[in-house]
Order: structure tokens, then sequence, then C-alpha cells
């Protein structure tokens, strides 16, 4: 298989003033070249940190463990993102290769320059063209996305466009520098549900179009279900759970992920009450010893829940688990 | 003889209306100049009632007015005309007309839950403060003593450990944070509780714990909620009735298990369909909608939906459909439901 993305030993600390909190610790995964994946996950579950790492986005107290590697197979050639620091260097993975989408368009949008100067500023930034050109390759991108009469809206400020609109014009700069890989952070969470449905259908189709890899970032199972390959489940900075999508949600094995499961309220199954898993999801700054997810886990296997940390166990190919109930090798 | 009569009674009271709105809107005004004046209809000549007991659900999409209904039940926007009548067995108000002293004493019987837990709790002050201000602001209680009996039984009611209580909001998680919340809204002993996307800030792990006790609170303390939410799976979990809106209009209203298992309207269907599913196999059977909801200054003509509706024929241009009652307390706007019926 073709690997675009390559995440080794992934640990991350902010400093702050309460002291150093681990926001993502040993994260491990690989994408593919054209692959989705979904990286599910609750508040505080280091999905947005991990995504904001391949774009070498984090705040200036981000504290990488040493050991941490991040690397992009771009076309050209192969990049370690973590090791990137002038700004000319980071334009590969901001913006040229790599795109990122946001949850709240609004605000990622300047609100008084029109949508046309920052598709083509950006444009213009990644590719040597000319501005009439890069107006040409916008005009055409809005239009693709969905956006009617695409040659007024270029001139219009984001105000001016509803959340939908806005959320697709969004997708239209990211993808106009055509990136291999595109992180779309919670894309659809602050979109009515008749307005998601449609933006989902058009990022399918551009998936399909532009044959690129996308990181959907999302706390909803159904939003990965319909649209990922393959999903990783994060918990407290961790990775607990990966494999395909079916095989996820349809037997989960992780405690975590079954509770997650559990809890969700469902249209197939109305007259079963909703089971919530006990208890909060701990502060960052008291991370539990041991699995992160033992002060909430219903199905502990002794004291090592709470003194080690359980590694991957593998089933098959692509699915791994990391909890001690399946560390024996059984598949209970 | 007396005893069944007693029942009968029972019964009644059971089924007697806590609220029952008629023909109510609310409008806001926008811009305008001296002389003219502009009006954007938010809540659109809406009818409905909600029983004693029970959990209605109130569902829509942003801009469909569900916030602004439910903040007029409230009285906390005027009322531009129709009726809202409130009557819990003890008093009876035409929420309209309400005097000073009665919406003091309505304020006691009809709360609200906000959306937002960090946002709704003062980081100033205790968690006991924060639950005992209603009580004193409504003159509740004389003695401390008093109030602090009574903010410790509500709070042990919403699961929150009683030494919490002197600490501040900052220390809590998003989930003991809206728990506060409930209780603060509960303290007064209200019949009436509005809940506006209360849980929609929350996890799902989370989430479902808190519907959990909204549910046992509702019943322990013979509450009635408005529920009010975009999230179809968790209304359809948790609500005995739902109200669907759009653009200001009740489109359709109908005990929960029939509106999921035989929705009418072709918003609600489009609605349901929405809905990203679980299993990642059941994929393009879903019935897209075209466009977006319209802005609500520049409404379109007769039925409000046809600008997105499959089935729009001429007469869905021309006239506002009436919502009428179907069978079983199903109620629907729609002019062509009976022949959609089957689609």
């Amino acid at each position: 298989m073709d690997k675009l993305l390559e995440v080794k030993n992934l640990t991350l600390k902010f400093k702050t003033d309460e002291g150093l909190i681990t926001a993502v610790e040993d994260v491990n995964f690989s994408l593919n070249r054209g692959e989705v994946m979904g990286l599910v996950g609750e508040s505080g579950s280091g999905k947005s940190v991990t995504a904001k790492s391949l774009m070498n986005l984090n705040a200036a107290n981000a504290i990488y463990n040493p050991e941490s590697t991040i690397t992009f197979n771009s076309t050209k050639q192969e990049v370690d993102v973590l090791s990137l620091k002038r700004p000319a260097d980071l334009k590969v993975v901001r913006g040229g290769s790599v795109s990122m989408i946001f949850q709240e368009p609004m605000a990622s949008f300047a609100p008084s320059i029109n949508i046309g100067k920052q598709m083509i500023e950006q444009l213009q930034l990644h590719n040597d063209i000319s501005k009439k050109r890069a107006r040409e390759i916008s005009i055409e991108m809005l239009d693709r996305v969905g956006i009617s009469d695409p040659s007024q809206r270029i001139n219009q400020y984001a105000f001016e466009l509803s959340g939908g609109m806005r959320q697709r014009a969004m997708i239209a700069m990211a993808l106009s520098t055509k990136p291999s890989l595109l992180i779309a952070d919670e894309p659809t969470t602050a979109l009515d549900v008749t307005i998601q449905a449609q933006v989902l259908d058009l990022m399918k189709d551009l998936v399909k179009d532009f044959n690129m890899s996308i990181i959907f970032i999302t706390h909803d199972l159904g939003v990965v279900a319909q649209t990922a390959d393959r999903v990783s489940v994060m918990y407290l900075g961790r990775i607990i759970e990966e494999g395909s999508v079916r095989e996820v949600i349809n037997s989960p094995k992780h405690p975590y992920t079954k509770g997650m499961i559990a809890a969700l309220p469902r249209l197939d199954n109305l007259g079963s009450p909703l089971r919530p898993i006990p208890g909060d999801i701990p502060s960052p700054l008291e991370r539990p010893p041991g699995c992160v997810f033992n002060t909430r886990c219903e199905e502990l296997v002794g004291d090592k829940c709470s003194l080690n940390t359980p590694s991957f166990t593998n089933f098959g190919e692509t699915r791994r688990v990391a909890c001690h109930l399946y560390e024996d090798g059984s598949d209970n | 003889m007396l005893l069944a009569t007693y029942m009968k009674m029972e019964v009644i009271t059971k089924m007697a209306d806590l609220v029952k709105v008629e023909n109510l809107s609310v409008s806001y005004k926008i811009g305008g100049g001296l002389f003219s004046q502009n009006y954007l209809k938010a809540v659109n000549n809406v009818s409905l009632s909600i029983k004693r007991g029970s959990f209605f659900g109130l569902v829509g999409e942003s801009g469909s007015g569900k916030t602004t209904l439910g903040r007029a039940l409230l009285n906390a926007v005027p009322i531009s005309s129709g009726t809202a009548r409130y009557d819990d067995g003890d008093v009876s108000y035409e929420l309209s007309t309400l005097d000073k002293a009665e919406l003091a004493d309505y304020r006691k019987r009809a709360q609200l839950i906000f959306q937002d837990p960090y946002a709704a709790l003062s980081p100033r002050m205790t968690v006991r403060d924060i639950i005992a201000e209603p009580i004193e602001v409504m003159k509740l209680c004389s003695s401390r003593e008093e109030i602090d009996n009574r903010v410790r039984t509500i709070a042990s009611r919403c699961r929150l450990n009683l030494e919490h209580l002197r600490r501040f909001p900052h220390a809590f998680s998003g989930g003991q944070r809206q728990r506060i919340s409930i209780a603060r809204a509960l303290v007064s002993d209200p019949r009436l509780v509005i809940a506006d996307e209360a849980v929609a800030a929350l996890d799902v792990s989370i989430q479902a714990d808190v519907l959990n006790l909204l549910k046992t609170l509702q019943q322990d303390m013979g509450l009635t909620f408005m529920f009010i939410s975009h999230d179809l799976s968790v209304v359809a979990h948790i609500c005995d009735h739902v109200a669907v809106m759009y653009l200001g209009r009740l489109v359709e209203s109908a005990p929960t298990k029939e509106l999921f298992k035989a929705p009418k309207h072709p918003y609600t269907k489009a609605l349901f369909s929405a809905i990203p599913s679980l299993n990642p196999d059941d994929q393009g059977t879903a019935q897209r909608l075209e466009g977006e909801i319209p802005s609500p200054t520049n409404q379109p003509s007769g039925c409000k939906f046809h600008t997105r509706c499959p089935h729009t024929i001429d007469i869905c241009k021309k006239e506002e459909p009436i919502l009428q009652n179907t069978d079983r307390q199903h109620e629907v706007a729609c002019h062509r439901w009976k022949e959609l019926f089957n689609i």
C-alpha cells in the first residue's frame, strides 16, 4: 500500500501554570493514499491536538517528546513534519499538501476581507500562478462545491453567507490547492442535520474526484459510520481501539467503545433505556495511572488495570485494541 | 360510587393541560425608520397543548423559532398575538396579560435550563450560592438554615456530592455543571421546566446520564418538561409527545412513537432521513433536502416549506396549509399528507 502519513510515538504535553498537561500519549497510526480515517473521541481525548500536530500547528507551549515522529510522503519529497521550523518549509503541511477545515466556518474566514481575496491569496501562496488564474480556479471550486452563482458569491463576505454556504466555501478553499491530505475537524457539528447530510454527501463525492485522504475528526459515531473506511477511538490522549468502521461499530471490543455505543440514543431501539458510562471524564491534570479508562470501566480485570498501561492486542491485519481483557489472546 | 368519582377526577387532572397555546405569534422589531417598522415573525400562529406531567419535545433546525416559543412560555419575550394559558391546578394564568404579582409567582412555577453549562454558572459564586440564589431572589425561605436545607435536598436529588457545595464551578466537568444548573432550576419547586438544548453541549457518555436524571426528576417531582432540541434521537428517547417546527410554524405534532413510526409531513420525513445512520452499510437510501431554511425576514408564500419540498404542487405555493388532526392526536400541516402518506 502507498503510505501517505505515518505517526510514530506521538506524545505531546502542554506547559501550563498548573504544570505539564499530557494531551496526547504514545499515539501511532498510518494513513494510506485515498483512505478516509475517522478519529473519534469525546472532549479532552486529544483528537484535535493530534490533528494539529500533523500541521505542526499546536501552540508555542506544546512540548513534543523527542521520540515523536510524523512523516508525510508528499508527491515530491518525504517530510519530517515535527522538524520543520521555517515558515517557508511549513507551507507544505500548512495548506500546500495538507489542508484543514474547521468546525466554525465563521471563525475561519477573516470577517473584513471578501471570500475571493482570501481564496486567491492562499492559492498564490502555494502555487506560482497569476491572480487572474487563481480567481478562475477559485470560481471553479466554488461551483464544484455547489455554491450557485459563484462569480457573484466570490465577492461576498463570510457574514453574507449562510452556515451551510460558509462551510462549502471553506471546503472549496481548502481543496483549491489540491492537497493530498484533508483534515476535517468536526466540519458538520455546527450545521443543522439536513445541511449536514448535504455537506457529508459533498465530501464523499470530493474524495472520489480528488483521490485524497481525509482524517475526519468527530464525536459523532453516525457521521463516522457514513464517511470513514477506518476509525481510531481516542480517550484521554490515547488511541484505545482501531479497526474498520464496520468492525468497530458493529462489534466494539474496548469497554469504552462499547459504552459509548450503548450510551448513544438510537432510532432503531426506542424502547430500550439509555446506558450512560458511569462517572465523568477525568481532568487532564489528574490522569489515572494504568489504563486511562480504569476509573469508569465496568469490565476491570484486577489490579493491573490501575497499575499497567495495556498494550495493543491485534485482531487480524487492521484491528487492534488496547485493553487488558484481551492480553491473553482471548476474544471475549 | 364516591371512589369511582374520585378516580375519574384523578384521571381528568392527569390528562389536563398545563399549558394551552392558541394562535401564538411572537414578532421581533428589526430596523425600520421613524414611520416604517419591520418585524420578524419568529413564531407564527402556533397552537399546541402540553399535558400535565408529560415530556413534550420541540424539534426544528436553527431559525425554526423553537427557542423563541420556549421563551414566550416563560414570559421572557412579549407575546405579540394569541393566547397562552397556564393552569397547574392551584393557579391559572393567561401569560400575555400577567400583572406584576402574578409574574413573580409564575417565575417560581416555570423555570429554564440552559444549553451551555459553562456559560450558565457564575464563576465567582460557590455551588451552594448558585443553587440558593433563586430562593433568595424569590424570597421563598426566611432563615439561612431553611435555605441550606432546601439546597441540600435538591442537590442530592440531582446527584451532586454535598461536599462539593462549597466549591466553585471551575472545579467541575460539563456533566456535573449541567446537574448544578438543573438543581438551580428546580430549587423553587417549579411545575413547568423548559430545557433548551440542555444536553447539546455534553459528550455522549455524559449526555445519557443527564437524560436519565431528567426523566427520573420528572417522575419523582411530577414535573412537566418542554424539551427543546435539534437532536431527534435524543427527543425520541425521552419525550412522550413531539412537535416539529419549521420557520416559525408548527408543521407536525404527534405522540413520539406515532411520529417516529409514521411521520406524515415531508419535512419531518426529510429530517429523519438526514440523521447519519450508525450502520455503515445503510447508505444512499436517504432522501436529501435541497437548499437551506429560508430567511425569516423573507418568508416564502403559501406553505413555508414549499421551496425545499420534493412534492410541491401549485396549491402549496399559494395557500398556507393549516394544522389538522389526522387521528390519535397526530396533527399535520400539509396539503398533500393524505396522498403522500404511503410514499
